[in-house]
């Protein structure tokens, strides 16, 4: 879990050459209002893949024990699509190089 | 060469699990996967520290194949169970090391670490012991494995399958999404070689899809499988998955992995090299 008053969204950023990367990061946490799991519990058992502007799978990582992902991406429309047991979330992001793109998704 | 023969469901490997005949290995590029969670009696190996010779780049010898597999239990009539995270990326690598190297009986799991967690099977963190074997493996199998002159040699006559994601394709990424945008090779592909990302092979739970659906992947794209067809990829690992697609579940024969891959091509003076769609 998180640590409490932590700033939510992805890992840490340290060590990462923000001026050549493109980032797009978060964390994936259940909306529990209609499960049994709390509320803002993070997801640790979930899939995040990347697509490009095309809908083509670009990438995919599995969720860390904090709920959070990461890419390495290039300037442009992406879509992440969320996996987890019973569940499955599309958001758009646009990413831009220099400022990480970072979210908080609710499954 | 079939998906009979090649491939094995969740519930297979949960019927399975304490069957002595039958070892189940976990392959990744990130082991700590494993050490968090894993099917029950699964071993672990790293593509890189076990799989990687570690100062020249290449598989491991012979020697140090059997040695490896010897330590870790498995005999020459085993039933190798290899699954992974990455939509089973290592997993196929091993597949495919595991034949070059002749092994008899090695099946995949099909959907990987993804499906059987989106099935919320469960995973232990006890490591197995096993008892020490005494395997014997055969010569390197060339027939599946294609090196870099055969590759220059491939351009406007064989087929070239390359199997990354359309913007490493194009040259907009260097590597997968998931790593640094960083290396020393330049980006682009080889000529004449077609984009059929591994993707198109794998459901969005990491499962094959059908024969049918698999065989229309390639032949839509205009390749001609009676013609000989080299795949690759960055590290050689997803070619290696789609290597399995025709070699195994197709059960096309003249199919090789190009395990250089782009990381050799890319680093090579003087060779052609495309860019753009």
């Amino acid at each position: 879990m998180r640590t409490c008053g932590a700033t939510p969204g992805g890992p840490s950023l340290d060590g990462i050459d923000l001026s050549k990367q493109t980032v797009i990061q978060g964390q994936i946490l259940r909306d529990g209002s209609s499960d049994s799991v709390p509320n803002g519990a993070a997801v640790t058992n979930g899939h995040v893949r990347l697509l490009d502007a095309s809908g083509e799978f670009t990438a995919e990582v599995p969720t860390n024990l904090e709920g959070q992902f990461r890419f390495f991406a290039a300037p442009g429309s992406w879509t992440l699509v969320v996996q987890a047991p019973g569940a499955r979330v599309e958001q758009k992001v646009v990413a831009a190089q220099g400022t990480p793109t970072d979210l908080v998704i609710h499954i | 060469m079939s998906r009979e023969t090649s491939l094995v469901t969740a519930d297979w490997v949960a019927q399975n699990i304490d069957n002595p005949k039958v070892v189940i290995v976990e392959v990744d590029e990130d082991t700590t996967l494993y050490a968090q969670g894993h099917i029950e009696n699964a071993i672990t190996f790293h593509w890189r520290e076990d799989l990687q010779d570690g100062l020249i780049r290449d598989l491991i010898s012979k020697e140090k194949f059997e040695a490896l597999l010897s330590k870790s239990g498995i005999s020459n009539d085993s039933t190798v169970i290899l699954y992974g995270g990455n939509n089973n990326w290592f997993a196929t690598y091993a597949f495919w090391y595991f034949k070059v190297y002749g092994h008899a009986d090695v099946r995949l799991l099909d959907g990987g670490r993804k499906r059987w967690e989106l099935d919320a099977r469960p995973f232990v963190t006890e490591v197995p012991t096993r008892t020490l074997a005494h395997y014997v493996a055969k010569d390197r199998d060339n027939s599946i494995r294609a090196y870099r002159d055969e590759v220059i040699a491939a351009i406007g006559t064989k087929n070239i399958v390359d199997v990354r994601s359309p913007a490493e394709f194009s040259g907009e990424l260097a590597a997968p999404a998931h790593l640094p945008q960083e290396g020393g090779q330049i980006k682009g592909h080889i000529p004449t070689a077609k984009n059929i990302p591994w993707s198109k092979a794998a459901n969005e739970d990491g499962t094959f899809k059908s024969d049918a659906e698999l065989k229309d992947i390639y032949q839509s794209a205009g390749v001609d499988l009676a013609k000989d067809t080299i795949a690759y990829c960055r590290i050689g690992e997803r070619s290696a998955f789609s290597w399995f697609v025709l070699h195994e579940l197709l059960g096309v024969n003249n199919v090789k992995n190009y395990d250089g891959s782009w990381t050799e091509y890319g680093s090579l003076v003087g060779v052609p090299v495309a860019v753009g769609a």
